[in-house]
């Protein structure tokens, strides 16, 4: 009794391809109309590439049956629209880029279409990436499809709602504080952010540089696996990409969480956490514990610093990487301008939003004579702080848990007028990104309707003791099954 | 200068550095393509595209600190300057700032006293270059051509250890001639591959304290750069006599006006905002690597020099300009080696004949129409007196128009010295037979007359008679 | 092969890197005079009223940040980077063929392969 199509995870449609249960092209023709009939209502895609999609399909199909296709031959998948894609559409959500075409595709984009992926579209997102509730983006915000009067969270919201609402079995994300797990967490699905340096960042606009990651949306770690696999390495166009072996993560599947050693921070359950998110998630703990994982309490004396660390260090970076739209190679230029001055200022000035302003703007100010010292250079030393509390903790255990966001998902608009508020959706994923830790978040539970998501996160190169404890947790429970009502 | 004056200068060098590709990306570095055809995505500051380091320029960083007995530093770290302008097209260039690649080096010059004098060299760090801007024809526009953006630069800069223009240009001419020699820059300043900005300043004899400096952007010769400092120099000391201050600004220098004003654009308080590049890991050079690239350095101008002066015996001023270049030194040598002639007279033939007919022709020493073997072969000439040096002279202007090696040329137009005592005696007898009254008055002791009697010999001879055979067997008769 | 980063405190003792604390008084909030400031070097017009509220939400901003005041960071080595490795070199080799008819079919204007902007002056 096997289900529709679009209720199947990456690894069964995988296994349905290969039998000849189904071709990519119906599963692919499958997934276009589900996203035809509703993406009216949830806005995750800024474009769809039907065409491309279905011509993509048919080759996977015919590579199939000439005994050829790479390990994701046929499987249909979503890019957040911050990867360049060669000749497609790629706005990064903001209206800087509403009619910028890619001459080239990302690293990820080429080696994931190297393995057969078929991409059906490009999701929406906060504008360069800069937000928590995808409100941001120039194309109008995502709804979750859990309440659609809430936000998915973001940055990455078009890829979480695209893939807990099955229009698409996975989509790639990227995560500079949080922006693939936070919205997973929020929408019910699977966000894994490797290490920093595992994928290569070429070809994925930068917002911080040294805190980007790109990742997967999934329904389920054992997907999120296969794509890392297939994602990961070393690429030499990207400088911050490292020459580390890629294990086959799929292999951590089998192992058993029994002997794990859990970390639990104790600034996770501070008062900033809601209640019954602490709860949900000190349950998922239990259970791992009940099966044999070791829970050991841990301290990280600088953890609370790490959103003002990264309020710092992420606009500072994004002041700099987002210098280059100016209007003269690409992008948004204003019309008529009088000078060069003004052919900037306006250009930048109607190109970008507000919070990306804001956040070039401080940026630009936390580097500029005079404070460069006082944040800038004072937000790498604790950096480097928070860094430490994270490797001494990994002297100890495993990996460490807790929630991935304070909250559940929150109605769009009322985090807007407050940028701080809004930030502190960050407080439990923005320590991982200024370590160049991974982390994932797999769904633990409900509240009040909505999902909550177990947020783990390991040592460099810790993907495998993630995967294996996501995969396990999600043997004994059954919170990723879960789907939105509208979209069974 | 005015002697109440002191003046300090530092400079700052740009010299493009002669790699295949840019510093950051795979696009060709060749000079003179059409616009934007050598820009690829990274130079464009294409969304989403990386910065990746070229090993070479890492490479001749290196070689040049060990050139100028720096230190080459273990770590080095890329940051960003960050500034909006049309031809840079990330609104930043990637430099280095607080750890550059090269430290504390040293050069010597010659000062204006001819004393020997120690230059301190504060650093030099990679950066990428600039895109350029052109103006004509484009109406109220300026169009950016982005095939420059990303060539490699090492930025040279001087201690304000320099004081005249003329050191500065001395100090200028050794950076130049070493980075030559190193073979990591071709050093054409018309294209702008070697370019200098200058800080000046001056300041009352005996003051420690600096004065205020401005600096002067651009200055892509060696005569500009003189030229120019020498009009901030008074300029400046003008307005501070005129009971002025001197304003710390950039300047740029017109060479039509010869004259220095401040630049009207930008400006305006820059903030550069640097922070290490977080696309860029720190470049790590280890002892091993700095001792394998030690190894490969060639002989530098500075042990050259010496080299000639003391192996040669040459002049300290002849080895001065033989060593300018490799190429011209390596002519030398060439020269030499083939030679029978005693090394001072190669000197004086290469400094004076060729390369005075080369600087007539503007050409460069790769560029002479005559070989090292084919001087060689000229100077052997005179070395067994065949031709004497006055001949030699008419011969080389034959040589240089192509018409053959020194011996077709003195076989064909005979030019052959005469040598034959006998002959001489006849044409010295000749001589005094028609100049009587000379020959009384050198007699009666007028001992200067000599240099008479030898004139009207080699004009009998067309210049063909050995003069020291003349000059002997006319004081032997006249005796 | 974990490159993890040595210890910020080891760093800063072996580099010999000295950042001592200095109590700088942080400066709180931002007035419009400095906001308009930092438009300018960022290259942003900002609306009137848009103006007003970036001043206002930079305050809370800057406000929010200054808590790092409080870690004592004595000896500790800024970390500009998350893995403790070196940069990795390319190949000095032409990789790149002209393309430039293709990237610049994003360019807003150009004129004989030329990128316009309004006229530069030095």
């Amino acid at each position: 009794m096997a289900r529709e199509l679009h209720q199947q995870t990456l690894t069964e449609l995988a296994a349905g391809l290969e039998s000849g249960d189904f071709s990519s092209v119906e599963l692919t023709e499958a997934l276009l109309a589900r996203v035809a009939d509703h993406d009216g209502a949830l806005n995750a895609f800024i474009t769809v590439t039907g065409e491309q999609a279905l011509a993509a399909a048919k080759a996977a199909d015919e590579a199939r049956a000439a005994g050829k296709g790479g390990v994701l031959n046929g499987l249909p998948l979503v890019h957040k629209d911050i990867f360049c894609t060669r000749d497609v559409l790629t706005t990064c959500g903001s209206r800087m880029l509403e009619n910028f075409v890619s001459p080239y595709n990302a690293t990820v984009v080429d080696k994931l279409a190297d393995a057969g992926a078929v991409v059906l579209g490009k999701t929406n997102m906060d504008e360069f990436a800069m937000g928590s509730s995808n409100e941001t983006s120039y194309y109008g915000p995502v709804k979750n499809p859990w309440h659609l009067d809430y936000s998915p969270g973001g940055s990455s919201g078009g890829s979480a709602a695209a893939v807990a609402a099955r229009l698409a079995p996975a989509a790639t994300g990227t995560d500079t504080g949080g922006s693939i797990r936070q919205p997973a967490a929020l929408t019910g699905t699977v966000g894994l952010k490797p290490t920093y340096g595992r994928v290569s960042r070429y070809g994925m606009i930068a917002f911080a540089s040294s805190l980007d990651q790109a990742g997967v949306i999934t329904r389920s770690s054992a997907d999120a696996a296969l794509l890392l696999g297939v994602m990961a390495g070393f690429d030499e166009r990207d400088s911050t990409s490292i020459d580390h072996p890629v294990p086959d993560y799929t292999t951590a599947l089998s192992q058993p969480v029994d002997g794990l050693r859990i970390g639990v921070v104790k600034q996770h359950f501070d008062a900033g956490l809601d209640e019954a998110t602490g709860k949900a998630v000190r349950e998922a703990l239990a259970v791992l514990e009940a099966n044999g994982a070791k829970l050991i309490d841990v301290d990280m004396p600088n953890i609370d610093l790490s959103v003002p660390t990264y309020y710092v260090v992420a606009p500072a970076e994004c002041s700099s990487n987002l210098s280059r739209f100016d209007g003269v190679r690409f992008g948004h230029r204003a019309d008529e301008p009088e000078d060069l001055f003004d052919l900037y200022c306006r250009s930048r000035g109607e190109g970008f939003g507000a919070e990306v302003k804001r956040r070039v703007m401080t940026g630009t100010y936390v580097l500029s004579a005079g404070y460069y010292d006082a944040y800038y250079l004072k937000a790498q030393q604790v950096r480097h702080l928070i860094a430490d509390d994270f490797h001494k903790a990994f002297e100890e255990v495993d990996v460490i848990a807790g929630p991935t966001s304070p909250t559940p998902a929150f109605r769009l608009g009322d985090k807007v007028d407050d940028p701080i508020t809004m930030y502190l959706n960050d407080i439990y994923t923005v320590g991982a990104n200024l370590a160049g830790l991974p982390g994932v978040s797999t769904p633990c539970g409900f509240v009040d309707g909505l999902p909550v998501g177990l947020h783990l996160v390991g040592p460099h190169w810790g993907e495998e003791a993630l995967i294996r404890c996501a995969h396990n947790y999600e043997q004994l429970t059954d919170w990723h099954f879960a789907c939105p009502e509208d979209y069974s | 200068m005015s002697g109440a004056w002191e003046v300090v200068i530092g400079l700052e060098i740009h010299a493009q550095l002669a790699t295949k590709s840019k510093i950051f990306s795979g696009a060709s570095t060749a000079y003179g393509a059409e616009p934007n055809t050598q820009a690829c995505l990274v130079d464009l500051g294409y969304p989403g595209v990386l910065p990746v380091l070229n090993e070479e320029v890492v490479h001749m960083a290196a070689m040049f600190g060990l050139a100028v007995n720096a230190t080459v530093a273990p770590r080095s770290v890329f940051a960003r300057k960050n500034y909006f302008y049309p031809d840079l097209p990330k609104g930043y260039q990637i430099s280095q700032y607080e750890l550059p690649i090269v430290e504390h080096g040293e050069l010597f010059i010659t000062d204006d006293d001819g004393n020997e004098k120690r230059i301190g060299i504060t650093r030099a760090h990679l950066e990428e270059d600039a895109g350029k801007s052109t103006h004509e024809g484009l109406g109220a526009f300026s169009g950016i051509d982005l095939n420059r953006a990303g060539t490699p630069l090492l930025e040279i800069v001087s201690e304000p250890d320099l004081r005249s223009a003329k050191e500065a240009v001395a100090y200028m001419r050794k950076i130049h001639s070493i980075v030559r020699y190193l073979g990591i820059s071709d050093g054409n300043m018309q294209e702008g591959s070697f370019r200098c900005d200058a800080n000046v300043s001056v300041r009352p004899r005996g003051q420690a304290e600096f004065g205020t400096r401005t600096e002067l952007k651009n200055l892509n010769s060696f005569r500009f750069v003189e030229k120019a400092i020498n009009f901030e120099i008074e300029r400046q000391i003008d307005v501070i006599e005129d009971g002025g201050d001197v304003v710390q600004e950039t300047r740029l220098y017109d060479a039509n006006k010869d004259e220095t004003r401040p630049m009207r654009s930008k400006e305006e308080a820059n903030d550069y905002r640097y922070f290490p590049d977080p696309d860029l890991l720190p470049v790590e050079i280890d002892a091993a690597y700095i001792e394998a690239v030690r190894d490969t350095l060639p002989e530098l101008p500075d042990a050259k020099r010496h080299r000639f002066i003391d192996d040669y015996g040459i002049r300290a001023d002849d080895a001065d300009i033989l060593t300018t270049s490799r190429s011209l030194a390596d002519f030398y040598e060439e020269v030499i080696a083939a030679t029978a002639g005693e090394p001072q007279g190669v000197a004086n033939f290469v400094v004076g004949e060729l390369m005075g007919a080369l600087n007539k022709a503007g050409l460069g020493i790769e560029d002479s129409p005559v070989s090292a073997a084919a001087v060689a072969g000229l100077l052997d000439r005179i070395k067994d007196n065949t031709i004497s040096g006055k001949i030699a002279k008419e011969v080389f202007e034959a040589m240089w128009a192509g018409e053959g090696s020194a011996d077709e040329i003195i076989e064909a137009k005979g030019l052959k010295q005469i040598t034959d005592s006998s002959a001489i005696e006849a044409i010295v007898d000749k001589v005094i037979e028609a100049n009587p009254g000379q020959v009384a008055e050198y007699k009666a002791g007028k001992d200067k007359l000599i240099g008479y009697f030898v004139g009207q010999v080699m004009k009998e001879t067309g210049g063909k008679a050995n003069p020291g055979q003349v000059n002997q067997i006319l004081k032997q008769k006249l005796g | 092969m974990c490159a993890r980063a040595r210890t910020g405190v080891e760093r800063g003792r072996a580099e010999g890197v000295s950042h001592k604390k200095k109590q700088q008084e942080f400066p709180v909030s931002l007035d419009k005079d400095q906001v308009q400031q930092i438009a300018v070097l960022a290259r942003l017009r900002l609306a009137d009223d848009e103006f007003a509220e970036t001043v206002d939400k930079l305050s809370r901003i800057v406000d929010f940040v200054d808590q790092l005041s409080q870690a004592d960071t004595t000896d500790v080595v800024p970390m500009a980077h998350p893995l403790d490795v070196a940069q990795r070199l390319r190949a000095d080799a032409v990789t790149e063929p002209n393309e430039r008819d293709r990237f610049q079919e994003n360019a807003p204007s150009t004129q004989d392969g030329l990128y316009l902007v309004p006229k530069v002056i030095e």
